[in-house]
């Protein structure tokens, strides 16, 4: 479904120029969840914005469902990491999900009960009358996620969603993304700097390096699902796994920009069978 | 929209970095002079009217060597500074007196409210009244206007104040006037510069305005006179030179503000 | 709680007070241009209401609006164009800032040569002044537009005609308010200056007759009038920036 080869992304030329990302591939398959983890300032947004299209790569390409991404695709949405500024403080949370929805071919009738629908499911109906400032963090980020699945995207980008609420309702969020994710069936590009979450949340980890970006390793994330907040992280395969990347991240960082990135692309073969055997797990 | 959109964030024309920022800057002043030269010239315009932009700035170079010139130039910017200083001698004490105490504030609020938006040219006929037509008048009137945004601006300053920073003042029990140019005035400054900014170009405009209406001794009287006398381009020689003069007083004023608001970043948005 | 009252009180009665202090204090005034405040406010009665308001209001109050319509328009129209584009507004940068700095009166004449001493260039001059709030308040405005909001419109492929009409515009326009809002309270004081000078109907132009006539009531009760349409003008355009910009506010609080 997507696939980055060879990502490169200079900022500036000449003297102050800054290498972002270095030389990153991955792909991504239908239907997965696929976690960017890695350290600060390591260009996670920088990649995504790449992905997304809002910005253009210095070399390397993106792939998307076999079109090469030269613009933000039709099939694609992005959720950022600073809610407040995406929404749109003269629209309501009504109007801002169905805002999207403009240019694509329904009815009236239609996007009403698209709309309501996807702000049902992030559990906001409550509150689609409403302007965005006059809910909390929370709320707000539910409804940027209300506004990408409306748009019923092919593939769903989130940029460190999580990053700006507390841990509680950072918990009912990441639970509520799988939810949904289940339901509409989308496929997700995650990024994020919170070790357990890249754990909890995805298929796959694609563990980055420190900038310049490279890939430092892929791992598969065997655990069953559906994921749970207390059982699945009870789990001594989540430690264990939560342990290795934090040591690779740890690894990565004392590497450095000196890092030779060793791609260590482990997972791109095991993914699809860790899906096939989740998918075993769910029907038995 | 297709997919085949360019994604740089910046799809305008490639070839804008190589011409230069300060290049741009340019381009759009010649051009302009250029354009209303050919346009004159060409006829389009009865040079009757508008002269060309040639004839215009040679003139202006001539008034440069003119005595006349900078007798008016300097008439204009004495009605500037005088009005300008008393509105600060009045505006600023007082306004840092309002703005200390809530009751007085609150009591003479609506005479503000209500005396600022009154138009200052509609004293004008006042001012013939009482002071004539002289450079009193001029005084009288580039004072009145720029009294407002000062008063205003010191309000403000003074109310903007920390309450924490107040009270601690308060409550060692330091003295009125201590207590005001100590803690009041130093947090005060930078709403007081851009008041002074503000203040000073409209001291600047009564004043001209003053001379324009009343006839009262400077540019603008120099530049009515031109009119009336039949001679265009030194009209408009004159006119750019008091857009001169403004731009300069502006950058002038505009300079000392950003040295007081240098210590206070976070002014600078409320200030406004 | 008693202290909000006491200010309330404060607002209300200082007004009045210092109302009663000046009709006594004009009442035995033989300062022949100082006349009691009685007098003025009978002759603004009898002026104003509603006496000259055909031959003066009405003509003042068309050039102004007529001036300042323009201005909004120009203003807006150029202004986001500039604020969109870089390139063109390094290029106009220096042109605006000299044609801004220029005193409205200097214009005067100008457009008096080149216009005549009708309407036309007094409407001129209105617009002209009016013009540079606007313009550098919508310039401001849309350029300041938070990146975050243009990219979520472009990740949504948002056509180009709906990002600027229902994303810029409505981000920018708390600023241009803000701009139209100063350019109305210049207009007023255009108006009167233009009508100063060569006019023969008007607020202003009859201010000034009546000063040169020595109709020192009726030259007040002119100032009186043109200190409440400022008051009003000012009043109104904030109610109804209120209504329009209600988001605004919310936001800002919560923001905070």
């Amino acid at each position: 479904m997507l696939k980055v080869t060879n990502l490169r992304k200079v900022y500036g030329s000449g003297e102050g120029a800054t290498e972002a990302i270095a030389d990153l591939s991955f792909e991504v398959d239908k239907g997965e969840f696929v976690c960017i983890v890695g350290p600060s300032g390591a260009g996670k947004t920088t990649l995504l914005k790449t992905v997304s299209g809002l910005m253009a790569p210095t070399a390397g390409e993106i792939e998307l469902a076999g079109q090469k991404v030269v613009g933000p695709p039709e099939q694609m949405a992005l959720v950022f990491q600073d809610y407040s500024r995406s929404l749109y403080p003269w629209m309501k949370v009504g109007e801002n999900v169905a805002f999207p929805l403009r240019r694509k071919k329904m009815s009236k009738a239609e996007r009403k009960h698209v709309v309501e629908h996807a702000v049902e499911s992030v559990g906001l109906a409550a509150a689609i009358d409403k302007y965005p400032w006059q809910l909390s963090g929370g709320m707000q980020q539910r409804v940027a996620i209300a506004r990408g699945l409306a748009y019923q995207p092919e593939v769903l980008l989130m940029d460190e969603p999580f990053a700006s609420v507390d841990a509680q309702t950072r918990a009912d969020l990441e639970d509520l993304v799988l939810s949904v994710r289940h339901e509409y069936g989308v496929t997700v590009l995650f990024v994020t700097h919170d070790i357990d979450e890249s754990v909890y949340m995805g298929d796959r980890v694609v563990i980055l390096t420190a900038r310049p970006a490279r890939v430092q390793e892929v791992l598969a994330v065997n655990l069953p699902r559906p994921r749970d907040q207390v059982e699945t992280k009870e789990l001594p395969e989540f430690a264990h796994l939560r342990a290795h990347v934090y040591r690779a991240i740890k690894g990565g960082q004392a590497a450095g920009a000196d890092s030779e990135g060793v791609a260590v692309d482990a997972g791109a073969a095991t993914g699809a069978d860790a899906r096939r055997q989740d998918e075993a797990k769910l029907a038995g | 929209m297709s997919t085949a959109v360019a994604s740089s964030s910046r799809p305008a024309a490639r070839w804008a970095p190589r011409i230069g920022r300060w290049a741009q800057g340019w381009i759009g002043v010649i051009g302009v002079l250029v354009l209303l030269e050919l346009v004159v010239r060409v006829g389009i315009i009865p040079s009757r009217y508008f002269p060309p932009m040639t004839t215009t700035f040679g003139t202006l170079f001539e008034q440069l060597g003119e005595s006349s010139f900078w007798t008016a130039v300097l008439q204009t910017l004495q009605g500037w500074a005088l009005g300008l200083g008393i509105a600060a001698v009045i505006a600023i004490p007082l306004g840092m007196l309002i703005g200390s105490n809530m009751l007085v504030y609150r009591g003479l609020r609506p005479i503000i409210e209500f005396l600022r938006p009154i138009p200052s040219v509609a004293l004008i006929p006042l001012a013939i009244l009482i002071y004539g037509t002289g450079m009193q008048s001029k005084v009288f009137l580039a004072a009145f206007a720029s009294t407002w945004p000062l008063l205003i601006q010191s309000i403000y300053g003074v109310r903007d104040l920390d309450p924490v920073q107040k009270e601690t003042a308060q409550s060692f029990r330091i003295p009125l006037k201590d207590r005001l140019l100590k803690v009041s005035l130093p947090g005060a400054i930078p709403y007081i510069a851009t008041g002074l900014r503000i203040s000073s170009a409209t001291a600047l405009v009564l004043a001209v305005t003053a001379e324009l209406v009343i006839g009262a001794p400077g540019l603008g009287r120099a530049i009515n006179t031109a009119r009336a006398g039949g001679v265009p381009d030194l009209m408009y020689a004159l006119t750019i030179a008091t857009g001169l003069l403004g731009w300069f007083l502006n950058v002038v004023l505009s300079r000392i503000e950003a040295r007081a608001l240098h210590w206070h970043p976070s002014h600078r948005e409320a200030a406004r | 709680m008693s202290r909000r009252w006491l200010y309330v009180a404060v607002e209300i009665a200082v007004p009045v007070a210092v109302f009663a202090l000046i009709w006594v204090w004009s009442a035995g005034s033989d300062v022949y241009y100082y006349p009691p405040l009685e007098d003025v406010l009978t002759t603004f009665k009898d002026t104003w209401v509603f006496e000259r308001f055909g031959s003066d209001v009405a003509p003042s109050m068309l050039r102004l609006f007529v001036g300042y319509f323009i201005a909004v328009g120009v203003g807006v129209g150029v202004g986001v164009a500039l604020g969109l584009s870089p390139v063109l507004r390094r290029i106009a940068a220096p042109i605006v800032e000299f044609l801004r700095a220029i005193p409205a009166p200097a214009l005067l004449p100008f457009a008096l040569l080149v216009l005549g001493v009708g309407n036309s260039s007094k409407v001129f001059v209105i617009a002209f002044v009016c013009l540079w709030p606007i313009l550098l308040n919508a310039i401001d405005g849309v350029s300041g537009v938070d990146p975050t909001l243009v990219d979520t419109g472009r990740v949504y492929r948002i056509p180009a005609r709906d990002r600027l009409m229902k994303v810029v515009l409505p981000a920018a326009a708390p600023q241009i308010f803000a701009g139209m809002r100063t350019s109305l309270s210049l207009a007023l004081i255009l108006m009167v200056i233009s009508e100063m000078v060569a006019s023969s109907n008007g607020i202003g132009y009859f201010v000034l007759q009546s000063q040169r006539s020595f109709a020192i009531p009726e030259m007040w009760s002119g100032i009186i009038l043109l200190g409440i349409l400022g008051y009003l003008f000012n009043a109104v355009f904030l109610l109804l920036e209120r209504r329009v910009l209600a988001w605004h506010r919310g936001a800002r609080a919560g923001s905070e």
